[in-house]
This record gives C-alpha cells, structure tokens and sequence, in this order.
C-alpha cells in the first residue's frame, strides 16, 4: 500500500458544508442559514427533496432569514466563498473537481432526484476531508450511504439528533451508517457549522 | 473511492476510443465514475482493469457498456416553459424563413425530438422543416425513430404538454395500445435519424435553430467548448440555441458568439 501524504484535515480549510433533509428540514436549514454572519466564507450547498416538476420554492422560503448571496447553481460553476447553494429539483447535483459543479438527470436514486447520497458520494471524492456532511430531519433513508462516504474520506460528519428531527427516518438511516458521527440538535447544529474548532474534536469516527 | 479506481479510469477511456472510437474522455467526471461503478456491479467486474479486459474482447459488452455511458432520462416537454418561450418568442423569427431546419443532438430516445416536432405542427411549420435528430447510441436511436412511449409516462407528458401551451389534446399525436403509446409516424415524416458525435464528428448542415438540453451537463469544459463551436458553426447568422435550464454560455470559450435571448429559458441567439 502505498503511503498517504494528506496532510491532517485539520489544517486544511473546508471547502464545503453540505446538508442534506427532506421532510422537517427546512426550518432546520433556516434556523442555519439565519445564524450564520454575513462573513462566513465557506460555501453551504442545500439539498431538500421537494415534489418533482415544481420550481423550487425553496430559495423563497430561505432568502429572506440568509444574511449570504443564495442560488441554485448552474452546471460547471465553481464553488465560491460566502455563497449558500440550493440544489435544483429534478436534477442530481454533483461535486466534479474544481471544485465546480455539475448536474446530471441520470434515473432517480433512492427514490429521489436530487440525492443525497450521490452529491455527498460526489463531493467525498472530490474534496475528502475538506468537505463536512451534516443530514437533518427527512422521511427517506437517503443520504446515509453518503454521509459514510464522507466519513470514510476524512470529512466531518453530523447528524440532527432524531429526538430532536420532525421526521427521524433519514437521521435514524443515517446513525446507522455512521455510528461515531456527531449528533447534534438543530440548535447545536447551527453552532457546529460556524465553530471550526469543534471539527478538529468531532471526528472520533474518522479515520 | 479507490486510488486504484482513478488510475484506471483514464486508461479504459483510452482503450475504449482507440478499440471503438468512442470518445468518453472528456465526459464530466463524477456522473461517468457514478456509472462506471454500476457497470462494475452490472458487469460483475472487481475493477475497471478487469472491465477493461472484457470491453476490449467482448463486443457485446462493449455494447452494454455504451448503454450504461450514454443513457438519458428525458421527458416530452421537461420543463414546459422553455416550450412556451420557443412558441411565443422563437416561432415568430422561424416562420420568416421559407424552408427550417433544426438539429436535436444527443436526441437518445426521441421525446425531445416528438416534443418539437408537435410545437411546429401546431405553429404550421412542421411541413417545411426538416429536423436532424442525432446520438452517439444506435439503440437509442431506434427507439426515438420508433416513437413508442409506456402509457405511465404519458400523463406527466399530457400534462407538461398543457403548461407548454399545447394546442390541442397530446391524446391527437398518438394511439394507445398495449400498455404503450404510439406516436404519428406523420410527426417524423420530415426528421432524419442519424448517428453523430458531438466529441469526435464535425458541422454536417446549416440550421436555424438548436435544441440540446442536459447534454452539454455530461461533458466537461473542453468537450462543452467543442460542442458549441460545432453550434456555432452549424447555427446561421442569428439562428437560436436552446439549452437546458441549467446549463449555460457563460462559461463557454465561445459566449461573445451568442446573445441571451430569452435569458431564463437558456435561449440563445447567434450573432
């Protein structure tokens, strides 16, 4: 095997924060979005299931409580700092090296398009350790194979504490597979994302 | 995923283009690794080494393989209002020409292709247009010359049909039968069905208008930029290029050669 020279995903910056809920989870991502200050620089990417075919009505719902510039991003644009991304409905979105994204409208995973599981999958290649995964509330077991993912490759991991989620389907799915992750109320999660310190703590479960 | 993964993944995309030609090279890199791995699974191949081996020695699972790279889910007026943009602001420049041609590259099954086909019908121009409908998979290509669709799909289709500003009743543009719907052989009386790559064949015709939409999302930057300039080339002076809702020029090398001209709908026209 041949020696890894990957520094410690503690000295590295996050390239990216990436939550991912269905059902419940948009009060969880408000209250996020809403604590976040205006400075935050690393970039947030969304994804909510919604119903199939109908313009997401997401950034509406989120816009107004995000100090942050908010979109949902168009295929190969970058990653860029302080911006919060919306994943697109009816498209999978996908992390390609870059870091930029990409979209694809291959078949439905897990029931669902957007997935979870494969912009977590994507963004755990491409950015490894760099990349945190956090799922919240949600009434599909997507996303957990993801999140592993995540872990599996260095990244930070959290989970909304099912007690404290609307639906603990997709955080129950999710401890499965991920065991060691953090699990956070919605409160804490939003605490979580700004102190990175609390990273460099939280990754008993990492390698 | 491996390390062994990514180094061998370059290598069977050579290996595929020098053996078939074709040329996934420069395809956008996570959904090609995404499929690549189901084909791992589909194939019952322990690495991409050992698909490779097949790939290169057994045609037919070549033919699998290209299945599984090239496969696009698409719908008949997936996103109605860029059908009502074309309708409402495309068609009128349309109509100023005596014959039309239009090119569909990357049809794969054809609903984009019935899509348009319908509108122009609808708009008294489909009699003098002559649409070129292409794809790199010839199953593919059969299909969408075949025009059948699973009645389960028609519904969502009727009702995009509808948001689209469609005319009539979709039920007029087909005959149901055995769980499936046929679609008027009439409608593709003037489309041509052809083999073409947008990674390795060149410009074959001037036409008026372009639709490729989530095509250009498969490709990386470099193929993107080869892709447009085959529109380009292909589009006359003020021809239109419709995208797919997220895709866009403005990364493109070529972005000072088209205008935005319905800019949400991604409706492009040539300078």
């Amino acid at each position: 095997m041949m020696a890894t020279l990957t520094p410690p995903a503690e000295a590295q910056a996050p390239a990216a924060i990436l939550v991912g809920g269905s059902a419940g989870a948009i009060e969880v991502v408000a209250l996020l979005l809403g604590a976040l200050p205006v400075d935050f620089a690393t970039p947030i990417v969304v994804l909510v299931h919604l119903p199939r075919n109908r313009p997401s009505a997401l950034a509406a719902a989120l816009g107004g409580k995000c100090k942050l510039a908010l979109r949902e991003p168009l295929d190969k644009e970058p990653l860029a700092p302080s911006t919060v991304y919306l994943a697109p409905s009816n498209y999978h979105l996908l992390i390609d090296p870059g870091p930029s994204f990409a979209l694809s409208v291959d078949e439905p995973v897990n029931f669902s398009r957007p997935s979870i599981d494969v912009l977590f999958q994507s963004a755990a290649d491409v950015l490894g350790p760099r990349c945190a995964g956090i799922i919240v509330s949600g009434a599909n077991p997507d996303g957990a194979r993801g999140l592993q993912a995540i872990q599996v490759a260095g990244g930070r991991v959290a989970i909304q504490d099912p007690d404290d989620a609307a639906q603990a389907v997709m955080p129950e799915a999710a401890l499965a597979l991920c065991p060691n992750a953090q699990v956070l109320s919605a409160e804490e999660i939003s605490q979580w994302v700004q102190q990175p310190c609390t990273w460099q703590t939280s990754g008993k479960g990492a390698r | 995923m491996s390390g062994e993964f990514d180094i061998e993944l370059p290598l069977l995309l050579e290996a595929i283009h020098l053996k078939y030609s074709y040329d996934f090279r420069r395809y956008a890199l996570s959904s090609l690794k995404r499929r690549l791995e189901q084909a791992l699974q589909d194939f019952d191949c322990r690495s991409l080494s050992a698909l490779q081996e097949r790939v290169l020695r057994e045609p037919e699972v070549m033919r699998g393989l290209l299945a599984r790279l090239t496969v696009q889910v698409s719908e008949m007026f997936r996103d109605p209002i860029f059908y009502r943009a074309l309708r409402e602001k495309v068609v009128p420049y349309l109509r100023t020409y005596p014959s039309l041609k239009v090119w569909i590259p990357g049809c794969a099954t054809g609903e984009e292709v019935y899509s348009l086909a319908i509108l122009l019908r609808e708009e008294g121009l489909l009699d003098h247009t002559l649409i070129y409908a292409t794809d790199i998979y010839p199953e593919a290509l059969r299909k969408a010359e075949a025009g059948i669709y699973q009645l389960e799909r028609i519904a969502d289709f009727s009702k995009a049909y509808c948001e689209a500003g469609g005319r009539a009743s979709l039920s007029d543009y087909y005959t149901a039968g055995y769980n499936a719907a046929v679609f008027d052989k009439s409608l593709r009386a003037g489309v041509l069905f052809s083999d073409h790559s947008l990674a390795t064949d060149s410009v074959f015709a001037e036409v008026q208008l372009i639709t490729c939409r989530n095509v250009l999302i498969y490709f990386d930057r470099v193929l993107q930029d080869r892709a447009v300039s085959l529109f380009c080339d292909s589009l006359c002076r003020k021809g239109f290029l419709g995208l797919g809702a997220k895709e866009t020029l403005t990364f493109s090398i070529h972005a000072a050669e088209f205008a935005e001209f319905v800019r949400d709908e991604k409706i492009y026209q040539r300078r």
